[in-house]
């Protein structure tokens, strides 16, 4: 499949500020506009991120962000994903752009979140796997995140203090990112002094809800060369994986994995795919990623990630996180912007937000967390529900 | 005690049986043999199109597979004690289904008392209670009493 261009990018920084997430989307839209120098009106298709948290102008989202910029006969869709949204939305505009129906699309996502965990809606709902969890186990996201920690633990060794290094490295690329939420650098003693939340786990390394903003800019690389741009940072590859049958990983909102009395589980995981799928289409492999962005709800799933994309072996993430290979100055650093641990989660932005990360790291504008000579770069994303998403960048 | 004033009723309907032997009500795939946690909440296996689903008690026996609490409480529509306990939950795998279930271990049990491979069987317990019913759930208990004693 043929590249597509990113023109600009903007965020609305992450933060708890309890206003309408119209204005987060608003405020990242234009940024995304201002950077790739286009004005709203020469936009030709608007892709939105939906939140199911904010009322029907969040399941609206595309035309909402529409309304907010000034409705003028945009094309419009909207799309949902759970945290794999965003790259949803962004593979829409790139369907818009590759099929020719439009040369220029703006991507947007925002979200007001509420405190605390995240919860199903209101009301009673005896068949849905995602109201069951909470009702008849109690079994909260962080649940999800503690059991596969410990699994970690038990099947490679890992240790709480491994868990607690990952959120050492990422809240030292905060530092540095003005649109994370948390730029404090945290010690270990400051991790091991916070409360446990779902053991192995402790409050400092599971990532808290935020409100937030993200968008981007993409469109044909011929439409980018009329404007003058002649080599941009472009998308190479999306990947929107559901699993196979049977999975064998017990994974959020299920109560129960699929079986596997009969049928042999796949070679390839579930999460692993999703890597394999954008190697595949941008026709590379991991050996050539400079830098990723990946979705650590919680800090030990930043190391789940590395096997996951293949950076290393399975049983080897934390010797590669423990000799400095994925921070910033290593050989592949991962989450330079400080990831989910310093954001917290926006879910319908966030899978953008990756990008618009990515695409400051390859454009050479990341400033004090610039990964040096970053040419290719990959996003990975999970969505409950059967959503995996990765984004592959290249320039 | 008010144990025997109560009535006890399952907090919702089709997920386990209740008696001295609990076992929770699964699905059987007729054709491809698979099972499945809630019996009509299951994915298909795409190789078998159509295939029907009958009720089957699954096994009642199982292994740790992983474990871990909620030290919080968990927000609604889970019911909290009050003051709140916090609840220790395990992912249990089924050798005959191939499967893994979660649930609450019963009451009594701390994250330090479990261990992955350590065999458990299903019973019900108390999910929450008001002046009339007890409100019942599946819970995972350690089957040997004396690896809790080995622990400690």
């Amino acid at each position: 499949m043929e590249d597509i261009a990113i023109l600009g990018v903007g965020m609305h920084p992450w933060g708890k500020w309890g206003r309408n997430f119209v204005e987060y989307g608003t405020v990242a839209a234009r940024k995304a506009l201002d950077d790739a120098q286009l004005e709203w009106s020469e936009i030709g298709f608007i892709s939105g991120a939906i939140t199911v948290r904010c009322g029907y102008p969040g399941y609206v989202a595309g035309s909402t962000m529409a309304r907010a910029l000034g409705f003028n006969g945009t094309q419009v869709a909207s799309s949902y994903a759970a945290c794999a949204s965003g790259a949803t939305a962004l593979s829409v505009a790139r369907g818009q752009i590759l099929s020719g129906a439009c040369d220029v699309a703006l991507v947007v996502g925002a979200d007001t979140t509420p405190d605390g965990f995240l919860a199903p809606n209101d009301g009673i709902r005896t068949d849905d796997t995602d109201w069951l969890r909470f009702h008849m186990v109690g079994a909260t996201n962080p649940v999800y995140f503690g059991l596969h920690a410990r699994r970690r633990m038990e099947m490679y060794g890992a240790t709480q203090e491994d868990f607690a290094l990952v959120k050492v490295k990422n809240s030292k690329h905060a530092v540095f990112n003005e649109n994370a939420r948390f730029n404090k650098e945290y010690a270990l003693e400051d991790i091991s002094a916070s409360p446990v939340v779902s053991d192995p786990l402790r409050l400092l390394e599971i990532c808290t809800t935020s409100d937030g903003g993200a968008a981007v800019v993409v469109s044909s690389l011929d439409y980018a060369k009329s404007l003058g741009v002649d080599n941009p940072v472009r998308i190479s590859a999306i990947a929107l994986n559901t699993p196979t049958y049977p999975d064998p990983l017990i994974d959020l909102p299920y109560l129960a994995t699929d079986s596997s009395a009969n049928t042999v589980p796949n070679e390839i995981g579930f999460k692993e795919s999703i890597g394999e799928h954008v190697y595949e289409e941008a026709g590379i492999g991991p050996e050539d990623v400079d830098v990723a962005e990946v979705y650590d709800l919680a800090s030990s799933m930043e190391l789940d990630w590395y096997e996951q994309l293949g950076f290393c072996q399975l049983g080897e993430a934390e010797s590669l996180l423990r000799d400095g290979s994925t921070s910033i100055g290593g050989r592949i650093p991962v989450n330079p912007s400080g990831g989910l641990g310093a954001f917290g989660e926006a879910v319908p932005a966030q899978a953008i937000a990756q990008v618009c990360e990515l695409n400051w790291q390859l454009a050479q504008q990341a400033g004090k967390r610039q990964v040096k000579d970053a040419r290719i770069g990959i996003t990975a994303n999970q969505g409950l529900f059967g959503h995996g998403s990765s984004v592959l960048l290249r320039r | 005690m008010t144990k025997d004033t109560k009535i006890e009723v399952p907090a919702v309907e089709g997920f386990f049986t209740i008696e001295e032997e609990t076992h929770l009500i699964g699905g059987r795939f007729k054709k491809s043999g698979s099972y499945c946690f809630p019996k009509s909440l299951g994915g298909s296996d795409p190789d078998f199109p159509e295939d029907e689903i009958e009720e089957v008690l699954l096994s009642r026996v199982g292994k740790i597979w992983s474990y871990t609490n909620s030290a919080y409480p968990p927000p609604p529509p889970f019911i909290a004690a009050e003051p709140y306990v916090p609840i220790v939950i395990a992912a249990v795998e089924l050798e005959e289904e191939k499967m893994v279930i979660i649930g609450q271990v019963v009451n009594g049990y701390s994250v330090e008392d479990l261990s992955v491979g350590m065999p458990v069987e299903v019973k019900v317990g108390t999910l929450y209670e008001d002046s009339e019913y007890r409100y019942l759930t599946w819970m995972w208990k350690p089957l040997f009493e004396e690896q809790k004693q080995d622990k400690n």
